[in-house]
């Protein structure tokens, strides 16, 4: 047990760091840093340097083109970009459908998507939830029929985040009515160019279209779109769900955070002093500050026991829920920093052709938009109230 | 950076949790607390024999030459079988204490002792007005000749019935919270002027009021450079915050082992209480507080390990502050979840409640500890 870093590792970070501050262009930064949604353009610029650079995987096999960090360089990475406010990639390709291509995927379909996943030429998007089907999601109705070398997929998507500007989406439909649910489900890579898909905005409690409806009306799907076997799905996606929660619980952004909330409160008065000085203030924050390095030092913990050969079952749950509680603290204390100037709020657009910019002080621009963005937090990627379900069945067997 | 133990560290691993599992079942452990004692002479005996004694203490004194870690993976161990023995009391606090700040004599002249089972520690740093501060010190010691007279009281000495010397500190200059000004003075626990309550702890343990009425020491009780004490006495209470720390994890995994057996066990309604989702959620919160716990317990023990003094008061106020947090909440849960049994003193479950209670008043509760955070981190 050993908590230092070698003289490879300080190199490392240096490297990082110089890295960081002469290729992160800085209008990505700004809005990662206010907590905004990326823009298209800028989050692929982004993550085209960083694939240039070798960085865009840190946890894919070496092989399929991962950086074969060890584990100090890993948290070393996420901790100088979580400080710089470098956005990670889009967790979509890269951290759901890239694994299991790399994992249950052919050589075909390894060779066609994973180049184009860590070159970002593919915006994805995650076809799971359904109007039915939320937190009981092998409920899921979409329907795919084999036609000749096809799947006719009929069927809606909900909740479906930036389907709007996605090129491609990863579906789990249902292929065997007669089978029990979890057995008669595929995972398809379907062509949001497709005919018969439609994508209807929904406009989000931020007033920002992130989620969409996704329609599917005789959607012509190859076979050959397929991964792995037809009615074992379900195993797919339970092993992308669970890739999925570790990388949810975004330790380095949240430490990021902190110092910025630091920053605003030193900003901001209260009864004539700085906010910093407020009791309540101070108690709330140090709390957060607490819960977050028991939450990194479990994530560096897992992280070591995996690296070592250790199975884990369902520990990773613990990450999301501690995780994600921990950004909604984080993000409902920055608004109280701002203290009435967390009211006033437009969505982006508004200011689209109009020359002004957010009322209040800059600050002021970032934090409510993320605040309401991060409700849905302890909701996706499996609610926490199923993840607990989850820790209930597979660790304490109850 | 590595949270794996080595193949050294899992043996001592096995042979702690041995000792835990021949010595303290709940039944045994019982009996030994209600003896006068309060312990069992012959398992520290065995204790030395097996080389724990001197497990932090340099090799060239005779010790083990032990890491925080090592510390960390017994008082684990130690938590599992609320075991209770003076290990904290003597060897990381009384122990510590000389082996940080004493002369070359002093070291030779006790901390072999202390290896080999011989003599018993305790601390006493506490006082009635001084809460957990521990610059808060009254007890007045002032030159006599050579030596020192010392007065005052101190309180709630873990261990303060059976150490056979009692380290002592007190203010030799300055005001009564002023960190400059405190010495440490190591007094025989029987010496003329020294008078002492003895009582029981709820955790099963023994402690002791101990007053102090112009007793006379010699320069040699001194312990270190005079007025110089109060960061040793710092230093050395974070490394029995750590190993408490550690001692509240292995205490709070076997509560909750016992509860959520208890859970399938346990049948209400025609069916096994742990099928009930909101029992079920309680459970998982819990095991999620003993699951951060234990993070935080190696992260402390290994930040001791780096030797750095700002990171180790930080690291050591975030994980006391946390680690208090999920004893409260894991034991109180425990005796919830066992409804009527929980309430029992026969159970066990109960016996795991109050010494997490106790471990989280320790040395400075959970709010002591966030203000304590917060103060470095501005």
């Amino acid at each position: 047990m050993d908590l230092s870093f070698s003289k490879e590792d300080l190199a490392f970070q240096d490297e990082v760091r110089e890295f960081l501050a002469t290729s992160l262009p800085t209008d990505v930064k700004d809005r990662c840093d206010r907590g905004l949604h990326p823009t298209k353009e800028g989050q692929i610029r982004w993550q085209k340097i960083l694939n240039e650079k070798g960085w865009m995987a840190p946890n894919w096999p070496k092989e399929y083109g991962g950086t074969g960090w060890t584990i100090s360089q890993k948290y070393i990475a996420a901790h100088e970009f979580g400080q710089a406010s470098a956005p990670i990639a889009l967790p979509f390709g890269i951290s759901m459908v890239g694994p299991v291509i790399y994992t249950f995927g052919n050589p075909e379909q390894k060779a066609k998507y994973l180049p184009r996943i860590l070159n970002s030429d593919d915006w994805w998007c995650q076809g799971y939830s359904e109007p039915g089907s939320g937190s009981d999601l092998a409920s899921l109705q979409t329907k795919a029929v084999r036609d000749g070398d096809h799947y006719v997929v009929n069927g809606q998507k909900i909740w479906t985040s930036f389907a709007h500007l996605a090129d491609m989406i990863f579906c789990l439909v249902r292929t065997d009515s007669s089978a029990k649910q979890q057995e008669g489900i595929s995972f398809l890579l379907i062509d949001m160019k497709t005919p018969g898909i439609t994508v209807k905005p929904i406009y989000g409690i931020d007033k920002e279209n992130t989620l969409n409806e996704v329609f599917f009306e005789d959607v012509r799907v190859p076979i050959e779109n397929r991964i792995g076997e037809e009615n074992k799905g379900w195993t797919y996606a339970k092993f992308l769900l669970g890739n999925e929660r570790t990388g949810i619980a975004r330790v380095a952004r949240s430490k990021r955070q902190i110092v910025r909330l630091r920053e605003i409160a030193a900003a901001e008065r209260s009864g004539g002093k700085p906010l910093t000085e407020d009791q309540d203030f101070i108690n709330k924050l140090t709390r957060l500050e607490i819960d977050l390095m028991a939450l990194e030092y479990t994530e560096l913990r897992y992280l070591s026991m995996i690296a070592k050969g250790k199975k884990l079952t369902a520990e990773p749950s613990l990450l999301k829920i501690k995780g994600t509680e921990i950004q909604q603290r984080l993000t409902e204390l920055l608004v109280e920093s701002l203290g009435m100037y967390g009211a006033p709020y437009e969505p982006e657009r508004a200011y689209e052709g109009r020359n002004e910019t957010p009322v209040g002080p800059d600050y002021a621009n970032g934090p409510m938009a993320e605040h309401l963005y991060l409700r849905a937090a302890t909701i996706y990627g499996g609610s926490n109230e199923i993840q607990r379900n989850i820790v209930s069945k597979m660790v304490l067997g109850l | 950076m590595d949270f794996e133990l080595s193949d050294e560290q899992n043996l001592l691993k096995d042979s702690f949790e041995r000792f835990v599992k021949d010595n303290y079942s709940s039944d045994a452990r019982a009996k030994l607390a209600n003896t006068e004692l309060g312990f069992s002479r012959g398992h520290w005996k065995k204790m030395a024999e097996l080389g724990w004694l001197g497990l932090p203490f340099s090799e060239d004194v005779g010790g083990f030459g032990g890491t925080a870690v090592e510390t960390m993976i017994m008082m684990e161990s130690m938590g599992r079988g609320l075991v209770l023995e003076p290990f904290v009391s003597t060897v990381i606090l009384g122990g510590g204490l000389i082996a940080e700040a004493g002369s070359p004599a002093q070291i030779e002249a006790i901390i072999p002792e202390v290896i080999e089972g011989n003599m018993m520690l305790a601390f006493a740093y506490a006082e009635p007005q001084s809460r957990f501060n521990l610059n808060d010190v009254e007890t007045a010691a002032s030159k006599s000749g050579s030596g020192y007279v010392l007065n005052g009281h101190k309180s709630v000495v873990y261990h303060g019935t059976t150490a056979d010397k009692v380290v002592v500190s007190a203010r030799t200059s300055g005001n009564s919270r002023d960190e400059a000004g405190i010495s440490l003075f190591i007094v025989d626990n029987n010496v003329s002027g020294l008078s002492r309550r003895d009582y029981r702890t709820i955790d099963g343990q023994r402690a002791a009021d101990i007053m102090f009425e112009n007793v006379a020491v010699g320069a040699d009780a001194l312990l270190g450079k005079e007025g110089t004490a109060y960061p040793v006495i710092e230093k050395v209470t974070d490394y029995a915050i750590a190993a408490l720390c550690a001692e509240a994890v292995g205490a709070m995994q076997a509560a909750n082992e016992i509860t959520n057996e208890y859970m399938k066990q346990r049948k209400q309604f025609g069916t096994p209480i742990g099928k009930f989702q909101v029992l079920q959620h309680r459970m998982v919160d819990m095991y999620m507080e003993a699951e951060q716990s234990k993070s935080m317990s190696d992260m402390v023990a290994m930040k001791l390990d780096l030797g750095d003094e700002m990171e180790r008061r930080k690291a050591v106020a975030a994980a006391k502050a946390q680690v208090g947090q999920a004893s409260k909440f894991v034991g109180q849960q425990s005796i919830q979840l066992h409804g009527g049994m929980g309430m029992t003193d026969e159970y066990s479950i109960g016996h795991y409640f109050k010494r997490l209670t106790t471990i989280e008043m320790l040395f400075g509760n959970t709010d002591y500890h966030f203000k304590r955070f917060a103060a470095l981190s501005s």
